[in-house]
């Protein structure tokens, strides 16, 4: 029951993209087409998993026992572009189908700030380490559900006519904050 | 370089000014600008590591091997992060504490990897360190800014400091009838009043 609120917490109430404002550029950058805002998707899904527990136990179990929590910056961008480098030999190894679909976002997440976000909400919220796996993946997923839609309402908008001082960033930016809008409904549920 | 100094200084005050002609570094943008105090601390804050890492890369240009760049960049970010953090946990904390994750994030921000990569690693000492004050006084100006609509429209007035001294206080600016609308300062009204924003600087035509 506590890890079912979490997760809606994280995918709804808090939405990374939304009510958190992380990991907005390339929720701009990739959100033109549906198969790239997938695309952004899956990826962002794969490692903020993997990054939010393997950080965690970075933490847990090195920074804290040698008193080093003040290197948690430096230590945690270096966990996350080396894993993001390993998983990307790795799956272009052993599953290149997967890499194929995934292969050109893969670099752009580890200046992903939600990634990094994350990793730092986890700490900052004392999580356990069941907590911080469970919320990575519903922070996760609230990023993917958020970028499909958005990336739906915006083929449409690319399609409209929008005056010429809205175009692109600025339109899309209105756009964001009416979905954001929909999600502030969610605000009473936890 | 044939551009100035002052030329390098101003172009990030207006042409490049980030993050309304540069879309870069929105997520501070959006996330911090509740009120004008958080906009101005922030973007000092980034001005900050700016500057110092744009010396410092720019002065490690000719060490620094090309294939692990983008690694050495982010190190030497992350070190100017952990004491800007370092020293706003000593004096300023409660700034700290309203920025929260926003000050660790500046690693990741994109206006300070995009310098180094863009300017910093070609070009000498000076004019790095100019490039760097004009980008991050832009942004701090363009997060002021932002933070003091958006703090004007939900609270109708402005309160706060800029760390600790130059305190300002205005209130009621719409006279005492004025109904606060919240809606500016909350998530959704972050992304409408940045869109609107790039609007109004689209109406003017950059030259």
């Amino acid at each position: 029951m506590e890890y079912f609120e979490l997760i809606v917490a994280t995918i709804f109430v808090n939405n990374i993209l939304l009510a958190q404002f992380l990991g907005n550029c390339p929720f701009l950058g990739t959100s033109k087409k549906m198969e790239t805002a997938i695309g952004m998707a899956m990826a962002v899904i794969f490692v903020l998993v993997l990054a939010g527990v393997i950080t965690w136990i970075v933490y847990a179990w090195l920074l804290v026992p040698y008193k080093l929590e003040f290197l948690r910056t430096i230590a945690f961008i270096l966990v996350i572009a080396s894993l993001v480098q390993f998983v990307e030999m790795f799956l272009k190894k052993s599953i290149p189908a997967l890499y194929a679909g995934l292969g050109i976002f893969l670099p752009l997440i580890t200046t992903n700030c939600a990634v990094f976000g994350v990793c730092v909400l986890n700490i900052d919220k004392e999580f356990t380490f069941m907590q911080s796996l469970v919320a990575s993946f519903g922070y996760a997923a609230g990023f993917g559900l958020a970028l499909i839609l958005f990336a739906g309402v915006r083929e449409r908008t690319l399609l409209a006519r929008v005056p010429k001082a809205l175009r692109d960033t600025s339109i899309a930016l209105v756009t964001a904050g009416v979905i954001s809008l929909s999600f502030y409904a969610f605000r009473g549920m936890v | 370089m044939a551009k100035s100094l002052a030329a390098e200084f101003t172009k990030g005050l207006w042409k490049e000014i980030p993050p309304f002609r540069l879309v870069l570094g929105l997520c501070p943008t959006l996330g911090v600008t509740t009120s004008m105090k958080n906009g101005i601390g922030m973007g000092l804050a980034t001005t900050f590591v700016l500057v110092c890492a744009n010396i410092l890369i720019s002065a490690l240009r000719k060490v620094i091997p090309g294939k692990v760049r983008i690694a050495c960049f982010i190190i030497i970010i992350a070190t100017f992060v952990i004491i800007v953090e370092l020293t706003m946990q000593a004096f300023a904390y409660t700034l700290y504490l309203d920025l929260g994750v926003f000050i660790p994030l500046i690693v990741v921000n994109c206006i300070v990897l995009g310098r180094a990569e863009a300017f910093a690693s070609k070009n000498s000492i000076i004019p790095s360190a100019a490039d760097g004050l004009g980008i991050g006084l832009g942004f701090t100006l363009a997060l002021a800014s932002l933070g003091a609509v958006r703090e004007l429209l939900g609270t109708g007035g402005l309160k706060g400091d800029v760390f600790g001294m130059l305190p300002y206080d205005i209130s009621n600016i719409f006279g005492a009838s004025y109904e606060p609308f919240a809606f500016a300062v909350q998530a959704p009204g972050a992304f409408i009043a940045l869109g609107l924003m790039l609007c109004l600087m689209n109406l003017i035509p950059s030259k």
